[in-house]
């Protein structure tokens, strides 16, 4: 039986960690190497990496931080943001990465998803998504970090992303994300419902207990918090003893 | 020195990146005299096994490496640990090395999401070298969508994934294969990659 993951994410602008809170305000926490070797350390069983500038400029010193990362931590690593084409798909993987994750790029052309998947496969191919309620009852999708409406309804966004070979998606509720009440259980639940890949939670996490809520509760194989872990509010090895002693297989 | 088969594997690098941070010397490798002269081999392998092999092939080492896996210790890695069987059916079917008794097919389940991709638990029903000094529960991280179908005696270790899932398996004599990727397997997975250079000396 697969465990289910726990999966700490660094936002690195300028080759330093930084975390947003609601993608707004934005502070400096540290080397992201020595972030990832930690996690690694910890139990993490996936690191993310997530480029937020993901400018043209900044891009060799991104890719040498996945390259350095790559060198020290012998866990799957997923690198985001800023992934547009597939030459961009091609380096990111040569400096190490395992998977590689696209947002904005995969609303504004989903050929990308298909044309990932055939070339590298539909196991390193993640699609990322920004999602937030519409207000009459359904969800919307935003491009950008959450910043443009693309008026792309969620629940059919999901079933080409998977119809077009991702391997799988990591579902960030913008109305729960920063806000540490927990993770959108109910955003999770309709996307769950509608795919057979596997679905990451993204987007809340703020105590011990919302990791093994969201297996209780929810299909998700697997649940990403950044800041929570970041700040050391809470370890790696706590939220897999609570899971762990709740029934969920943890590694 | 262990010698990491050069035929343009995608998991390559990570391999190296292992054994480097490990300390064990190893050299990326299509020369035949560095293979004969290496304590052992490592195959990796990633992607589909016809193309795989018909990339192996085109390095001419095919015999050099079934020669050696008869005198050192040989492991395949995912794609690579598939590729010691008799043959696979995948995109058309090809012909493998032959070093292990068994065949290559899809996850036969309809229940479970192919790929098979996460960490799972190692069920082990064989002693090896190769788990040596490592505590169980051993979760080792799977990327794959075709398994070995083999006889028991060559399974040192599987997981279930509603099935048995060959995750280690060995010849009995020197060839050993992993399923799952040791180099992405965490702590537990580099001691395994160790405990094969441990066999090496």
């Amino acid at each position: 039986m697969l465990a289910k993951r726990i999966v700490p994410c660094l936002d690195v602008r300028h080759g330093k960690v930084v975390k947003g809170v609601n993608f707004e305000g934005v502070k400096d926490v540290g080397d992201p190497v020595a972030c990832a070797a930690e996690y690694n350390r910890q139990g993490a069983d996936e690191i993310v990496f997530y480029d937020i500038v993901a400018s043209h400029e900044g891009r060799g010193t991104f890719l040498d931080v996945v390259r350095e990362t790559a060198k020290q931590v012998f866990v799957p690593l997923t690198v985001g943001g800023g992934i547009s084409t597939v030459e961009d798909m091609r380096s990111t993987l040569r400096a190490g990465a395992d998977k590689i994750s696209i947002n904005s790029a995969a609303v504004k052309n989903p050929q990308l998803i298909s044309d990932g998947a055939e070339i590298f496969g539909s196991q390193c191919i993640v699609v990322g998504i920004d999602a937030k309620r519409d207000g009459k009852g359904g969800y919307t999708v935003y491009a950008n970090g959450g910043r443009i409406d693309m008026h792309v309804d969620l629940l059919k966004w999901v079933e080409e992303i998977e119809q077009r070979g991702a391997g799988e998606i990591c579902l960030n509720s913008i109305d729960t994300d920063g806000v540490r009440g927990g993770f959108d259980l109910e955003m999770l639940k309709a996307v769950c419902a509608r795919v057979r890949i596997p679905v990451i939670a993204s987007g809340g996490a703020g105590k011990l207990s919302d990791f093994a809520t969201v297996f209780q509760e929810t299909d998700a194989t697997a649940a990403l918090a950044a800041s929570l872990f970041h700040f050391g509010e809470l370890t790696i090895p706590q939220v897999k003893a609570d899971c762990r002693s709740k029934g969920i297989p943890m590694r | 020195m262990i010698a990491v088969i050069d035929y343009g594997a995608g998991n390559l690098f990570s391999v190296c990146n292992a054994l480097t941070y490990l300390n064990i010397s190893h050299e990326v490798t299509k020369d035949p005299e560095t293979i004969e002269r290496a304590d052992a081999v490592i195959l990796p392998g990633v992607g589909a096994f016809p193309a795989a092999m018909q990339d192996l092939a085109a390095t001419g080492l095919i015999d050099i490496i079934k020669a050696n896996a008869k005198k050192k210790p040989l492991l395949g890695i995912c794609l690579g640990m598939q590729m010691l069987f008799d043959d696979s059916d995948e995109m058309g079917g090809a012909a493998g090395l032959g070093l292990i008794a068994g065949t290559v097919r899809r996850i036969p389940s309809e229940k479970v999401i192919i790929p098979h991709m996460g960490w799972n638990e190692l069920v082990i029903t064989q002693e090896s070298r190769l788990l040596a000094n490592i505590e169980k529960p051993v979760y080792t991280y799977f990327v794959h969508s075709y398994q070995a179908f083999c006889d028991d005696k060559n399974i040192i270790a599987y997981a279930d994934y509603d099935g048995k899932v060959p995750a280690l398996v060995t010849d009995g004599g020197f060839v050993f294969g992993a399923q799952f990727h040791p180099e992405k397997s965490g702590e537990k997975g580099l001691q395994m990659l160790r405990n094969f250079e441990e066999m090496a000396r």
